[in-house]
């Protein structure tokens, strides 16, 4: 099955949030006019990320964490045989350069940069290959999506789109799912709007309650709703069916006792089956 | 004769009046006019009232199935056609993400109109492009109790076992 879109319609939050959801297993591509990044996932946790201008390879990685120096990469490069990551790692591990720890930890904030850099992509197209995984000399380190989802809703700039996902604050109320909260890395800001969530107060009074304005509370919720964190309820004491019965339904209510419906719909369902 | 209907709604081009035509037995009585607008010329016509299908059920019973408009600017017509249904479809073009937002929201309306049974069903799964049943429920936030089933509104079993899944959950309704 497909998943293949444009950012415009599908955003990158929406796109992790499903591969996190959805524990998927594949590649991902995202492609702009200028740009290109490709990301592995594998049962839902990003493991290896990279951009058409930042290859991803473990030497430009501690480069970038101040684990290397410059001089030290170009030996490398240098080298005849060039070495895999993984190679590369190990004789750097037993040579003392870097430890492991260094490694995971240069491996996953590169991965955090890239993923970063896109939630400002607000345009372009995504494919993802569902199965493919990245090759064998790679260094793979899994990254738990929730907080990547947090911080990229944290980073959206544009009122419109939270707008669309948000459309009436005054109308819903939050309610806090299953989901441990230990897990994330919530903001002090995080914390007041879950403080206040309750099913009689609405988006709006939450926001009037903690001050904030509609893109500031639209832009946290967002984020925890990405994140499953909360859901959208019906606020309480709100009428939620019609006040009002039409002439049709009033006859059909008054005409039918449950026995009668259930028949009429095991009728339905006997000619459905027939046709 | 009692009469009782349901009601195939969904985003612009979704293929509820396909849907309809697949099954009904009469010619569906469409309400379908030229498109002007360049922007939405995905198809030659579109449904600006409604579509209307039917299947006899038996000597005392009709099944009337009606399709709504999918454009915004018809949205009128909406509250007009859930009047007294039985349940109703939400259909979702699998290949078009950017529906899927304006799918999201008529479903929201329609559940504001009636607290009546409805399936989300998943159309044109027979295109390479195509979107899972399994995506959509995620991308469309969908909950879990609510069945998204894979349809091909051209495909004739595929239309009767998304109505007859709408009407399982009526059943289950009934006996909770």
């Amino acid at each position: 099955m497909a998943l293949q879109g444009n950012l415009r319609d599908f955003s990158t939050t929406q796109l992790l949030n499903l591969v996190s959801l959805a524990k998927k297993t594949g590649a991902m591509t995202l492609e702009t006019d200028d740009n290109s990044a490709l990301l592995y996932f594998r049962e839902g946790k990003l493991i290896h990320a990279s951009t058409n201008n930042r290859a991803g390879r473990l030497a430009d990685m501690l480069l970038e964490a101040g684990k290397l120096a410059e001089k030290q990469v170009k030996a490398i490069e240098r080298q005849p045989k060039q070495l895999s990551d993984k190679a590369l790692g190990i004789d750097l591990i037993r040579s003392g350069v870097v430890t492991q720890q260094d490694i995971i930890k240069s491996v996953k904030d590169f991965m955090l940069d890239v993923v970063y850099s896109l939630f400002s992509w607000t345009e372009g197209l995504f494919n993802f290959n569902p199965g493919v995984k990245p090759s064998n000399d790679r260094i793979t380190v899994p990254l738990n999506l929730d907080n990547v989802i947090l911080e990229g809703s944290r980073r959206i700039q544009e009122n419109e789109r939270l707008v669309d996902e948000l459309p009436h604050l005054d109308r819903v109320s939050l309610k806090v799912t299953d989901k441990p909260l230990r897990d994330v890395k919530l903001t002090p800001d995080d914390w007041r709007v879950i403080s206040h969530i309750h099913p009689r107060n609405t988006i709006a009074q939450i926001a009037q309650a903690n001050s904030m304005d509609e893109f500031q509370i639209r832009k946290i919720v967002y984020g925890m709703l990405q994140a499953g964190l909360v859901e959208i309820i019906k606020p309480e004491g709100v009428q939620t069916q019609k006040k009002f019965m039409s002439r049709a339904e009033k006859k059909l209510a008054k005409k039918q006792t449950p026995t009668m419906k259930r028949s009429m719909v095991e009728r339905l369902i006997n000619r459905i089956k027939r046709v | 004769m009692q009469t009782v209907k349901m009601v195939v709604t969904g985003p612009y081009s979704a293929g509820k009046t396909q849907f309809i035509r697949t099954i009904s037995e009469i010619d569906v009585v469409s309400t379908e006019r030229k498109i002007s607008s360049e922007a939405e010329r995905l198809k030659d016509a579109t449904t600006v009232a409604m579509d209307f299908g039917r299947i006899t059920i038996d000597d005392d019973l009709i099944l009337y199935l009606f399709g709504t408009p999918g454009q915004r600017r018809f949205d009128f017509m909406w509250e007009i056609l859930t009047e007294g249904m039985l349940g109703f479809i939400v259909l979702i073009d699998s290949v078009r993400p950017e529906t899927f937002r304006e799918a999201r929201n008529i479903l929201e309306v329609f559940r504001g109109y009636a607290q009546t049974p409805y399936v989300v069903s998943a159309n044109k799964q027979d295109m390479p492009d195509a979107w899972s049943p399994e995506d959509l429920r995620i991308a469309l936030k969908i909950d879990k109790n609510i069945k998204v089933l894979p349809c091909v509104a051209t495909d004739k079993e595929s239309v009767k076992q998304t109505i007859l899944e709408l009407l399982y959950s009526i059943l289950e309704g009934i006996e909770e």
